[in-house]
């Protein structure tokens, strides 16, 4: 990964469009766990077969723009990161309320691993 | 006339797999549709939690059945990439035979669904006639009929001896013939043509906002390869995108057909060079660091992004298959088209929903 | 308009396509990895087998010497045959025959009196 350029909460939606003007295509989006409270967001962009990433790091409590009135193509990446990680986006285009892969009496976050350890335990005792 | 809601699938005639769609409809022309999915979810990604780097392997494999090797393939590169492994020259060669043979087979499969789609029996079970000399192939190379299960990090595991080579060859050579037979009718045939042609247009410009990948993208106009970066031996061969212009079912039809016959070439040309050596590298040490890895798999461009901390277990594992990237712009060819077709179409974006969400 | 009809003649006047299953079947390909067996006399229950597979269909008590498979969990990847330090784990190249109800491989060895010399470690 050689082009991350780092953003904030305020700016990913304008660099997103900025993207969108110079012609990139949406990819997809990662979302990695790094420890109990904070969540990175990868946005991965193409042109002419060259990757570029923007990365977003937030706390897993806050809830995130969504990209996907600039580009739809990520309502259904931002509904899977809904579901695995619990992470809200804020102005979906198309908004399942967590139950794109999910029943709902599923966990919270099944993808993290801080949150079904927890749970486990929980539910020994 | 009031509008109706139709649920389409999750099990339907045409659909190897379920997907739902809930089609808005207005007398018999498609207004809406909303997607749902969520019937073959595994959270595959989450095994690299409690499988070892090396035991990924066989479960990246197993996120598709019918590009399985690709799916392997990815996964080593992007490893490989990680702890800064160069593999050895034969064993890029023998990748690029492995994923183009299941091309072939990924296609031919597609090819004879479709058929079926709109109806036409026997041309499905021609193109899957034809498909069982590669699972064939499969077996007596790779040795198991669906996952043969050949990367490993740092090259490949087993290696193909020049009469081996040799029989491949010969079996492709019958392949051809036979897949030539049917260019007349997949390319001209009233049936095919009357049902696909001017059905589902994705134009150049909504393909490119929509993120399409793959034949999607290309029967649109686009000409975009993940192979045309050059990984694994595809910098040394002989290769150019195939091409549609005019964006509709009947397009990505014949970028399909052509490219198997291309995928076919792409074999010949790569036994033919295929240099003498090794075919792997000890490999040692743990992956560490982050990346992304990509390569083109027969239904598009599948993207893996790898984080390793340093230990046997992966941090993050996340794959996106081509399918997930072909549901936006499916979603933009069905409204104003008839219910009739809504198989056709769905059916021309080649899903594969277990890929989708794996 | 007829497009399809050379094929279907040519198909109507070629040797058929299938075979008759279970009278008629396919010599096996030398390659192929298919059931899987455990010389259990050679085996030195050291367990890499289990800690290799994939799919963790392999469960070996080395104080017992017992060495156990679950075929329908097995993938028939071939790991545990090429990391087997004393080859005694075979792929035969035919496929298991199939069966009505689910069973476990169990073979039990003997104990090797002296201790084997540092069980591989993994690396």
């Amino acid at each position: 990964m050689k082009e991350v350029i780092s953003t904030t909460k305020g700016t990913v939606v304008s660099k997103t469009v900025d993207m969108k003007k110079d012609g990139y295509r949406f990819v997809t989006m990662s979302c990695v766990e790094l420890d109990a409270d904070t969540v990175d967001i990868l946005y991965h962009f193409d042109r002419d077969l060259h990757l570029k990433h923007l990365r977003l790091t937030i706390q897993k409590k806050e809830a995130v723009p969504s990209v996907s009135l600039v580009y739809f193509a990520a309502f259904l990446v931002e509904n899977e990161i809904q579901d695995q990680f619990g992470i809200r986006f804020d102005g979906l285009v198309l908004d399942y309320e967590r139950t794109l892969y999910l029943e709902k009496e599923a966990p919270d976050a099944p993808y993290c691993r801080i949150s079904v350890s927890r749970d486990v335990k929980s539910g020994e005792d | 006339m009031a509008r109706t809601i139709i649920p389409f699938g999750p099990q339907h005639q045409v659909f190897p797999e379920p997907i739902h769609l809930k089609l808005v409809l207005e007398d018999e022309i498609v207004k809406e549709v909303v997607p749902a999915l969520g019937y073959v979810h595994r959270g595959l990604e989450m095994l690299a939690d409690v499988r070892d780097f090396h035991q990924m392997i066989q479960i990246c494999e197993r996120v598709c059945g019918i590009c399985s090797t690709i799916h392997a393939q990815c996964y080593c590169q992007g490893i490989e990439e990680l702890m800064g492994i160069e593999i050895p020259d034969r064993a890029r060669f023998l990748r690029v035979i492995w994923a183009e043979i299941h091309r072939v087979q990924s296609h031919l499969l597609w090819l004879g669904l479709f058929a079926d789609a709109f109806g036409f029996e026997s041309l499905f079970m021609q193109c899957w006639k034809i498909r069982e000399k590669i699972m064939d192939i499969n077996e007596a190379t790779g040795g198991n009929r669906v996952n043969p299960s050949i990367n490993i990090i740092g090259g490949v595991k087993r290696d193909m001896n020049p009469d081996m080579a040799q029989w491949v060859l010969t079996q492709l050579d019958l392949v051809e013939k036979e897949v030539n037979h049917l260019e007349k009718v997949l390319l001209n045939d009233y049936t095919v043509k009357k049902r696909t042609v001017g059905k589902g247009v994705l134009t150049r410009e909504k393909a490119m906002e929509l993120g399409a990948v793959g034949p999607t993208l290309r029967g649109s106009g686009v000409e975009q390869d993940i192979r045309q970066i050059g990984y694994a031996a595809y910098g040394e061969l002989a290769h150019r995108p195939v091409v549609g212009i005019d964006g509709d079912a009947y397009s990505r039809n014949r970028v399909r057909f052509l490219e198997t016959l291309q995928a076919i070439a792409l074999v010949r040309e790569a036994v033919s060079k295929l240099p003498a050596g090794d075919i792997s590298v000890k490999v040692k040490g743990k992956p560490e660091g982050e990346v992304v890895t990509r390569v083109e798999q027969p239904r598009g461009e599948l993207m893996y992004y790898i984080k390793g901390n340093g230990g046997k277990n992966l941090d993050r594992l996340r794959i996106r298959t081509p399918t997930f990237a072909n549901i936006p712009p499916l979603l933009s060819m069905l409204p104003g088209i008839e219910l009739a077709d809504v198989p056709v179409i769905v059916l021309s974006i080649d899903p594969c929903i277990s890929c989708t969400e794996r | 308009m007829f497009d399809m009809t050379p094929n279907i003649l040519r198909n109507f006047f070629h040797k058929s396509s299938t075979r008759l299953y279970p009278k008629e079947t396919r010599q096996a390909f030398g390659n192929a990895r298919g059931e899987l067996y455990n010389e259990i006399e050679a085996c030195i229950f050291c367990r890499t087998c289990a800690r290799k597979c994939p799919s963790q269909c392999i469960t070996v008590d080395t104080k017992e010497a017992t060495w156990q498979c679950d075929p329908f969990v097995c993938v028939y990847c071939g790991v545990c045959v090429e990391n087997c330090p004393k080859k005694c784990l075979h792929q035969k190249n035919d496929y298991r025959k199939p069966v009505t109800d689910k069973e476990i491989i169990f073979m039990k060895g003997e104990t090797k009196k002296k201790k084997c010399e540092g069980d591989p470690q993994e690396t």
